[in-house]
């Protein structure tokens, strides 16, 4: 049994987790898929928000600026790359500059700080292929890029090297409480029991409420296609451009991204289902909108295209709270943008808040928060690349050439926590497969790599779990 | 009977018509040397073809193969069938005998070094 | 191994091993070669189809037939080599580091570099093709190697996006292998493979090819269970109401091939926005100094013999340069005129000797068209064409004496007869 069941293997959930095991309580993370960061976290902008955009007094509000000041640190303790790119919330007309003043008071109460309404020509001198349309702009520096899985997959294997368990696979399909104590029912019928139970489910976060008779979650599902273009025109902006949110929504962006690439989108459907296809239309709404942001965006340069679906809450507001049902069941739902910005805060606000009411919380003296300097190949000198080389030589082969990915980074990301079991968990953790040429070159190597690893024969080896095996026989 | 072919020879890929009679050529046109007359010769009587696979040698890796010579055509998924059954013994060099008259007198040969 | 080398070639494939073997036979025997792939050879050692060399030896052989050729030579010659070492980085002065297991991230400087690294597949990613990201959805190179280096079958039910050489051999080879191909389909009105291809891998396997179609829709939660194929207008753009649907478990992309020029980029070599490759003058030489380019990496060929033959030049070229032979150069530009999409080279030395094989690609499909090089309104040279695609690279010899004698640019038109 353990003290604390996390549901939900996304950022919310991971930094949940993490903060958990700052003290002496044991904790376990359930996920219903075959990895962590199956969901929205693997699937959206990547933007460490400045906080001007929430409204006054709302709990996204709150956190997200709270997150932002936290973000930096958080990042670099995990060994997740963040960027202080600022952010620039581009004005098209009069009715927009009138905005941007809205919205540079509304931070200004949210205790945002560094915000500055820029002319036509500081933009300009800012983003040289920003529209002549454009007119101005609200110029956040505090805003920021970050790799959503990678702080996701960091947060989750850093719980786990602090004794955080996981157990994937792990659908949540039945939830008693009885004397105190929590015993949830896997599709497959394992069970695990604990104290209080966290739900970070995401878009599933209303189905594990009423699992547990709580029927206050109502979350649905919105989804967003994106472009991603390759990091050879990773310069091509250098800030995080949104259009002056309208009725409608904040609409698309175009942005670098902490790995340099540029990413266009996201486009906004409500939608019922988790269906992740991207349509031809959707594609073509955020290059015609990308187009109205930019002068000649290098589409030529994309290398891939995708969707993500954020789950919302029909309070449209983050939802952290008891059930008011059932005691010592915890909700993280509704977690939709800023919900990255905001999940260091969120976990430390959950642990602090909310889990210290149930348990008396110690502080765990061996908690390790930083990760290996391993995990950070490319940056480290050419002195200590060769060290590693010779204390393992399979840091010295590259397998992905897009990205420069080496065959000691990949079999770390298969061995250690959470350990990648099939190629697109690799890509995931390594960047292997990501790069321009879409896993072509590289894939047949991970593919080895895995079928080593983990002692099996290579037709077993999936894309991303049973059923997506990536060869279906041999050929003699 | 006129047949117009694609000459497989070289990458020209010229068009070249046959003019059929009792299952003889008696014309060909539009050919560019004299590969391509023979082509379209053998084409209309006997289409053949040079089959290239690979064959599993005894340390699970492949050799690339192939028929030294064109076999015929309608025996292409026979010739398949023995070189998917075949096995080679490393080492072996480019132009080894990999199975012995594979189609009629024709052997499937290794085209790699291994 | 050491830490400087006269000639420094990045990849052993046919560019770098031709490029080698002609440095040394033009006297610097002080080269080095480095290759990623565990053996020398490059994509040639997936290609195991025949075809290969009918221009260069006469003979129809297969890839690693062609590249064992080549190999042989290397060898005799004794030319040093690395393989498994990956190339991270080159700079301005030559200055080549790299990356193995045994010595760890090195660099070695060399007097001249030659640029052989090849190119690589565009994905499906590329196309904004819509639906879902299932397994089986691979470009046509990847499926290559695991059918033909790896022995598995990648899938058993098959639609092929792309009529480019690679996925009509494809057809064939999974067809060979056991797998049921439905249909090749190209968004173009022409397919940019070879003819012969287009006989012998479809044709003969009653495969059918839809031009002027495309794949609009992915189907598939975890492995891919089907496509949407509809048919495009003359812009391209899919036709609505001509939607195909095809059951299947695969799909290959052959959407073309790009210049693999990360390296080129990193050292600040100039490159035509037209190729993706280096701009280059005659010999090879890119705009930097002592660094040459050659094969796929410089532009996309259609055949391995020319391959070889551009990279002889390329390698040629850095023996002379290390080898002293340099002066200054009077340059001027070869310019891609109307219906050209690009020419190599696109600068030209007036003082360099020889004659000079231009190669281009037209921009579309051409009938009865005369291909002119002019300067100014001088023509220099004027030769009439059947047919001219943009899947089949032109040539174009321009004597030594009428680029000398050139007042200015040099341009490259094609027009059709009336």
């Amino acid at each position: 049994m353990f003290d604390v069941i996390v549901i939900g293997g996304g950022v919310i959930g991971g930094a949940v987790l993490r903060e958990l095991t700052k003290y002496k309580i044991s904790v376990c993370m359930l996920e219903k898929e075959n990895d962590v960061c199956m969901g929205q976290s693997k699937a959206n902008s990547g933007i460490v928000h400045a906080g001007f955009d929430a409204a006054e007094g709302s709990l996204k509000a709150k956190f997200n600026v709270a997150g932002n000041k936290m973000m930096p640190a958080y990042a670099e303790e995990l060994g997740v790359k963040y960027v202080n790119n600022g952010s620039l919330v581009v004005a098209f007309s009069q009715e927009d500059l009138k905005t941007l003043q809205v919205l540079k008071a509304r931070g200004e109460t949210n205790g945002v700080t560094d915000m500055e309404i820029i002319s036509k020509e500081e933009l300009r001198a800012l983003e040289p292929h920003i529209s002549e349309n454009a007119l101005g702009a609200l110029h956040a520096k505090t805003g920021g890029i970050v790799c959503p899985y990678g702080l996701t997959i960091a947060a989750i294997g850093n719980a786990m090297d602090n004794g955080a368990k996981l157990y994937t696979d792990f659908e949540v399909v039945d939830m008693q409480k009885q004397d105190g104590v929590f015993t949830l029912t896997a599709k497959d019928g394992r069970t695990e029991q604990a104290k209080l139970v966290i739900n970070c489910a995401g878009l599933g976060s209303g189905k594990i409420a009423a699992l547990a008779g709580d029927s206050d979650i109502v979350v649905k599902g919105r989804r967003g296609e994106y472009i991603l273009l390759d990091r050879e025109s990773g310069d091509f902006v250098s800030h995080t451009l949104f259009f002056t949110p309208t009725q409608k929504g904040k609409g698309i962006l175009v942005t670098q991204t902490a790995d340099n690439n540029i990413l266009l989108g996201p486009t906004s459907e409500e939608v019922e289902t988790g269906n992740t296809d991207t349509t031809a239309d959707g594609l073509a709404f955020v290059i015609q909108k990308v187009n109205a942001m930019v002068n000649n965006p290098p589409l030529y340069n994309t290398i891939t295209s995708f969707t993500g679906v954020r789950a919302y809450s029909t309070r449209h507001d983050f939802i952290l709270e008891e059930s008011k049902h059932v005691a010592g069941l915890l909700h993280c739902a509704g977690i939709e943008s800023p919900g990255l910005t905001s999940a260091p805060a969120i976990a430390k606000y959950v642990v602090e808040e909310l889990v210290s009411k149930h348990i008396d919380l110690q502080k765990n003296e061996n908690f390790q928060g930083k990760r290996k300097a391993e995990y950070f190949f490319k940056q480290l000198s050419v002195e200590e690349q060769n060290a590693l080389i010779r204390k393992d030589p399979s840091y010295g082969r590259i397998v992905c050439r897009c990205e420069q990915i080496t065959e000691g980074e990949i079999v770390r990301a298969i061995r250690e926590n959470p350990p990648a079991k099939n190629i697109d968990a690799v890509k995931r953790r390594t960047r292997a497969g990501m790069g321009r040429c879409q896993g072509g070159f590289c894939q047949p190597f991970v593919a080895e790599l895995i079928a080593k690893q983990q002692g099996i024969p290579f037709e077993q080896v999936t894309k991303n779990g049973k059923g997506s095996e990536i060869v279906v026989g041999v050929s003699k | 009977m006129k047949t117009s072919l694609t000459c497989i020879e070289c990458p020209i890929g010229c068009q070249i018509e046959v003019e059929v009679e009792n299952g003889k050529p008696v014309s060909i046109t539009g050919y560019s040397c004299p590969r391509g007359k023979a082509y379209a010769e053998s084409e209309v009587i006997c289409p053949r073809r040079v089959v290239t696979s690979t064959v599993k040698a005894t340390d699970g890796t492949l050799v690339p193969v192939k028929t030294e010579r064109p076999v015929k055509k309608s025996d292409i998924f026979a010739v398949m069938q023995k070189i998917n059954k075949a096995t080679v013994t490393l080492p072996v060099k480019i132009g080894d005998i990999v199975v012995e008259n594979i189609s009629e007198d024709i052997h499937l040969i290794a085209t790699g070094n291994a | 191994m050491k830490n400087a080398y006269d000639i420094v070639i990045i990849g052993g494939g046919p560019a770098g091993l031709a490029a080698a073997i002609a440095a040394y036979d033009a006297g610097v025997k002080d080269i080095l070669i480095l290759e990623r792939e565990d053996r020398l050879g490059g994509i040639l050692n997936q290609c195991i189809h025949n075809g290969f060399g009918l221009t260069r030896f006469k003979e129809s052989l297969s890839g690693p037939e062609y590249a064992a050729r080549f190999i042989d030579e290397v060898e005799k010659r004794a030319i040093e080599v690395l393989t498994q070492t990956t190339v991270l980085s080159l700079t301005k002065d030559k200055t080549v580091t790299a990356i193995n297991t045994e010595y760890g991230v090195f660099t070695v400087q060399a007097k001249a570099v030659v640029l052989a690294m090849g190119c690589r597949e565009r994905s499906r990613g590329a196309l904004n093709v819509a639906g879902s990201r299932p397994a089986g959805v691979y470009s046509a190179g990847t499926a290559q190697k695991y059918v033909n280096i790896k022995g598995y079958l990648p899938g058993k039910s098959v639609v092929i996006l792309g009529s480019g050489d690679i996925g009509l051999i494809m057809a064939r080879r999974m067809t060979l292998e056991g797998a049921k191909v439905h249909a090749v389909c190209e968004i173009m009105p022409y397919s940019s493979g070879l003819k012969r291809n287009i006989a012998q891998c479809l044709d003969d396997f009653d495969i059918p090819l839809y031009l002027n179609h495309t794949i609009t829709k992915i189907e598939g939660d975890k492995r891919v269970t089907g496509v949407v194929v509809s048919k495009v207008d003359e812009n391209r753009k899919p036709i609505k109401g001509t939607e195909m649907h095809f059951d299947c478990d695969t799909v290959l992309f052959s959407v073309g091939l790009i210049p693999e020029n990360e390296l080129t980029k990193s050292a600040g070599i100039d490159l035509s926005p037209r190729t993706r490759g280096a701009v280059v003058y005659q010999n090879r030489e890119t705009l930097v100094d002592g660094v040459f380019a050659c094969g796929n990496v410089l532009q996309v060929h259609d055949l391995v013999d020319f391959v070889s033959e551009e990279s002889e030049l390329a390698g040629v070229s850095a023996a002379k340069y290390v080898l002293g032979e340099r002066e200054e150069k009077d340059v001027i530009d070869v310019v891609n005129g109307k219906n050209v999409s690009y020419v190599i080279p696109q600068k030209l030395d007036k003082k360099a000797s020889g004659n000079v094989k231009l190669f281009f690609r037209a921009t579309g499909t051409f009938r009865n068209c005369v291909i002119t090089a002019k300067c100014g309104d001088t023509v220099l040279l004027q030769r009439k064409k059947q047919i001219v695609v943009p899947g089949e690279m032109e040539t174009l010899l321009l004597a030594q004496a009428k680029i000398a004698a050139a007042q200015g640019n040099i341009e490259i038109t094609l027009e059709e007869q009336a």
